[in-house]
């Protein structure tokens, strides 16, 4: 007889009621979690499955006018640790140091790189490795997950000091850089930093590329989905001719100095020097603070692009600007004579000519010159300092050049206005100053140059450093298109004819700047701009000579010109730093540089003959692809 | 019958050679449809395995369905089995199996920060799965001794409780709380059914949130580790908490319908941790979808509830006992896992019964099965009234 089986069945029914609903509600907690919840859940399931990776662009290329390199790009293998692939980031790179010494700033680097950077993208270890690293690295490949080396580019300036200032130069980009654009937090991913590399940063840089990937829980990279070739950055033609920047650089020598070639028909900066210059390529790694330090206890400031950056009074180099002002004002006749005793006085003042025995009475044409500073002092005043100001700036002379460099500086030539604007009282004396370039002006080299082309042309001629881009020539270096000055061509004339006579004309200031090239004649200008004010007991005395002061109180030396006179192609700025005159300093120097522009021009060339074309030619095609280089 | 003294009578009776009628009319009282559900889930589990091998039997399905088929061969084995040899193997069987758990402190192979596994050098057994089939046996065998009417007398119940509480304890100590909660709750599942009274579950129930407090405080710092980032998986997605969402998400881009068989995005690029055993459920909810899910949790139902019905049918009260115990056992199981990897529950290692990867989950839970059966086969076996 069974027993009563009554409370079991209660019981067991109990239990299957409860089992039933926990069931019950587990297939509702599915249906939530698959059906509602679904789609918002299959988005993140999405972004488990596939990750982004950005390829970087190879930055572009600059070329000179001849089609030498002058920035380009050559391999760099590094180390980069994949932080998806390696569970302890801290302990590997430990290690890592163990085989390949890191010092402070890798590690610092290391550091900042791992607080910003997203877990897909790789992190630099160390950059440059040497062969020795690499098979270091390779060896102990097992205690190191996740470390892989690659190669990167990075970028070389072959030229050096040579064109360091122009190209300027490139440097790991910094943490607010990489949070501006995440294309900086890729490996070996350079900015830059000074110079064209600064400037065209945008052209140079190029697209990224980016390739998306199936990737696992591990980050391993399953195949590919999706990629996108990145485009490199555009190649750059610069105008700059570098074997005239060495000739150039070579004429300048040890001295402190700037000299700027400039083609005076269309502004094709063709060299421009800025002495002492620096190692570009030493930025790319990052600079060690000891060279730093050096640098920036230099007083001859080698980082610094003089040509641009650096400001001087135009000293008597301004003297053709002030009579342009003159003649176009109408205020002076070109034969208007004015008389110089050697001396100015206004308002109890009295104003030196370089000359102290004075010039007596002479025209503009004499007055250029003769640089006499006593007829400046009176044309000065007769036009008023407004008009030089408005003469100055048509010149390029205290208005910002439109060039392609960064820090660049505009100078000034001060009006009454702007300096009470300012808060300083403006007497009669500084615009007898400005007349002869001295006082409150300031230029820049490349401002002298760019003035120097305007004279010659009679264009507003504006500098420019590039000339092609992926070897398409810009139009701003077609030959005279630029808009022609707002003056009288009589006018420029007369000081073209001046500074013809600068250098031509016997007692002209400038005799040693005479071309040796049979046929050709180059117009000039001095300046010798005095740093300091001469003290007038020392001027009396008559025993007072520049070259006797401490160097950094000699007179800046000063020489603009333009060549062939007849038919203007070059322009030339020469700035000597505390080079005491212009005239026995700038202008011999100028004169070289002048010549070896207009050596090197083809058209100054004796013709080739049939033969030596024929062989020429030949060695062209032998040689195969010569040709694409040279634009 | 009544001088004979037991053990020589058990021989005998083992030994003894039936005639083959009755061993064939005891295969045909085996409850086939039973067999069928647990062979539809096998199936189930081969399929999953094949996926969660990057679609190929080895590393998993095979291996698992043949272990299947020796689980297949054990259980029909033990459904033949009578319930008093059942009752007579009872406790050598809960003597072994603590003895294991005792074994398993001392010698047992660490996993995961806690000792379960026992290396039998051809196999790594899990002794805490058969301390539970071992339990339900020992429980049911008291309590047919006992019989229902003498349940009232709580001294009675103090051996059965110290008889649960023994392997529960040895479970935490290793220490593996589901497992041990899983005990537990087997135990006091046959307390109840075997007919405590009311005022004895009050007493038993009233000061359970009081343990809990008492019981968190002694939880190792893994443990309490799962049951906060359980409660905020979100605090460290990469870490601890990364099992849970990643399992959330994979079911989540399942859908309805699911990604399809073999095209499981997360399961197949392996960012769902442990899918071949304790996330085996994930891997079919993302490849099948919700329908797939469903299905899964329909067959699991089933098999609970027709082992619930198999001893309800059952006309001895150690019979209806095993057969309960064994269901609320194969039904934690899939509660448990299911929870867990619906992110319901803190994770804890408990695989999916039949479709999880593992040799001695699979074995414990045909032998289990087997005992069910036998419950069936001998359903109309009656208690004789001087029985207990």
């Amino acid at each position: 007889m069974p027993v009563k089986s009554g409370v079991f069945t209660r019981r067991a029914l109990m239990i299957m009621a409860v089992q039933a609903g926990i069931l019950g509600t587990l297939a509702y907690r599915l249906y939530d979690l698959q059906v509602i919840k679904g789609g918002e859940l299959k988005k993140l399931a999405q972004r488990n499955r596939t990750s982004k990776r950005l390829i970087a662009p190879s930055r572009g290329t600059m070329y000179d006018r001849c089609g030498v390199l002058v920035a380009g790009n050559f391999p760099n293998w590094r180390a980069l640790l994949m932080p998806e692939e390696t569970t302890d980031i801290a302990a590997v790179i430990e290690r890592f140091s163990a085989i390949v010494p890191l010092d402070d700033r890798d590690r610092a680097r290391i550091e900042r790189d791992r607080r910003h950077l997203r877990r897909y993208v790789p992190l630099t270890l160390k950059e440059f490795l040497s062969w020795d690293d690499m098979a270091r690295i390779g060896l102990n490949a097992p205690t190191l997950p996740g470390v892989l080396v690659d190669v990167g580019s990075t970028r070389d300036y072959p030229l050096k000091e040579l064109t360091a200032h122009i190209v300027g130069y490139v440097a790991p980009p910094n943490e607010a850089d990489a949070q501006k654009d995440s294309i900086f937090s890729l490996p070996g991913m350079r900015i830059g930093r000074a110079g064209l590399e600064q400037t065209q940063e945008d052209r140079l840089r190029g697209q990224p590329g980016s390739v998306e990937m199936e990737v696992n829980a591990l980050g391993r990279v399953i195949g590919e989905i999706e990629r996108v070739d990145g485009l490199p950055g555009n190649k750059l033609g610069l105008t700059i001719d570098t074997e005239l920047q060495s000739q150039v650089l070579s004429r300048v020598g040890d001295r402190i100095a700037s000299a700027v070639v400039m083609d005076c028909r269309n502004g094709e900066v063709m060299a421009m020097v800025s002495t002492p210059s620096f190692d570009p390529s030493l930025f790319d790694s990052g600079v060690s603070h000891a060279q730093w330090n050096a640098w920036m206890s230099d007083s001859r400031t080698p980082l610094v692009d003089k040509a641009v950056s650096g400001l001087y009074p135009p000293g008597s180099t301004f003297k053709p600007a002030v009579a342009m002002a003159a003649l176009t004002s109408k205020a002076v006749s070109p034969g208007e004579r004015f008389s110089c005793p050697g001396y100015y006085d206004l308002g109890g003042v009295r104003f030196h000519c370089w000359n102290r025995y004075g010039h007596g009475s002479i025209n503009m044409h004499q007055a250029l010159k003769y640089s006499c500073d006593v007829y400046f002092y009176q044309v000065a005043r007769r036009c008023g300092i407004e008009a030089i100001q408005k003469s100055g700036n048509l010149f390029g002379l205290g208005t910002k050049l439109d060039i392609e460099l960064p820090h660049t500086r505009a100078g000034s030539i001060p009006t009454p206005a702007e300096r009470r604007k300012h808060g300083f009282h403006w007497n009669g004396g500084d615009t007898v100053n400005a007349g002869i370039g001295q006082g409150l002006v300031q230029v820049t080299p490349l401002a002298l140059a760019t003035y120097a082309s305007r004279l010659a042309s009679g264009r507003m001629i504006s500098p420019h450093l590039i000339r092609s881009i992926n070897d398409q020539t810009l139009p701003q270096s077609t030959f005279n298109v630029a808009e022609e000055m707002p003056f009288a061509r009589s006018d420029l004339d007369v000081v073209r004819g001046g500074m013809f006579a600068v250098v031509n004309e016997p007692q002209g200031t400038a005799p040693a700047a005479r071309l040796s090239i049979p046929g050709v004649q180059m117009a000039g200008k001095t300046g010798s701009a005095q740093v300091r004010r001469v003290p007038r007991a020392l001027r009396e005395s008559g025993h007072f000579n520049s070259m006797n002061l401490p160097w950094e109180y000699r007179p800046h030396a000063l020489f603009i010109c333009y060549a062939p006179y007849d038919n203007p192609r070059y322009s030339v700025a020469v700035i000597v730093e505390h080079g005491n005159a212009g005239a026995t300093e700038a202008a011999p120097l100028a004169a070289r540089i002048m010549t070896d522009t207009l050596l090197r021009d083809p058209a100054s060339r004796t013709p080739l003959s049939r033969n030596t074309v024929a062989s020429a030619d030949m060695t062209m095609s032998q040689q195969g692809g010569m040709e694409d280089k040279i634009p | 019958m009544n001088n004979d003294t037991v053990v020589p009578k058990v021989a005998r009776r083992l030994l003894r050679t039936e005639p083959n009628f009755r061993m064939f009319s005891r295969l045909w009282r085996v409850n086939w449809f039973f067999v069928l559900l647990i062979c539809v889930l096998a199936g189930i589990g081969y399929v999953a395995l094949y996926s969660a091998g990057g679609g190929k039997p080895v590393p998993f399905a095979e291996p698992q369905l043949i272990r299947f088929g020796f689980g297949l061969i054990i259980m029909i084995v033990v459904a033949l089995l009578s319930p008093r040899v059942l009752r007579l193997m009872s406790v050598p069987i809960y003597i072994i199996a603590i003895l294991m758990l005792g074994l398993v402190l001392k010698i047992g192979h660490v996993g995961k920060g806690a000792e379960r596994w026992i290396n039998l050098g051809f196999f790594q057994f899990q002794p805490s799965e058969f301390a539970k089939i071992a339990l339900v046996l020992m429980l049911a065998t008291w309590f047919h001794r006992v019989g229902r009417e003498k349940m009232g007398n709580p001294l009675r119940l103090i051996i059965p409780a110290l008889l649960t509480l023994l392997p529960v304890v040895l479970v935490l100590k290793e220490p593996n709380l589901g497992t041990a909660t899983i005990v537990g709750m087997i135990g006091a599942s046959l307390f109840f059914a075997a007919g405590m009274r009311w005022w004895q579950i009050v007493i038993l129930v009233a000061p359970v949130p009081f343990l809990g407090n008492v019981i968190y405080s002694h939880l190792h710092d893994y443990q309490k580790a799962r049951i906060d980032t359980f409660l905020h998986p979100e605090h460290d997605p990469l870490g601890a908490g990364y099992n849970i969402i990643q399992s959330k998400i994979a079911l989540g881009s399942g859908g309805m319908w699911g990604e399809g068989y073999l095209h499981g995005s997360q399961g197949q690029l392996n960012f769902l941790p442990e899918k071949q055993t304790d996330f085996i459920f994930t891997m079919i909810g993302e490849e099948w979808g919700y329908a797939g899910g469903v299905v899964v949790i329909g067959i699991l139902t089933l098999i609970v509830i027709s082992g619930m019905l198999m001893s309800l049918r059952c006309r001895n009260r150690f019979g209806r006992l095993v057969g309960l115990g064994i269901s609320v056992d194969f039904f934690l199981y899939c509660v448990v896992n299911l929870s867990m990897v619906m992110g319901v529950i803190p994770v804890g290692g408990v695989p999916l019964p039949l479709i999880s990867y593992g040799g001695s989950a699979m074995l414990t839970m045909m032998f289990g099965f087997g005992l069910l059966l036998s419950t069936w086969v001998y359903r109309d076996e009656v208690d004789s009234g001087g029985d207990g």
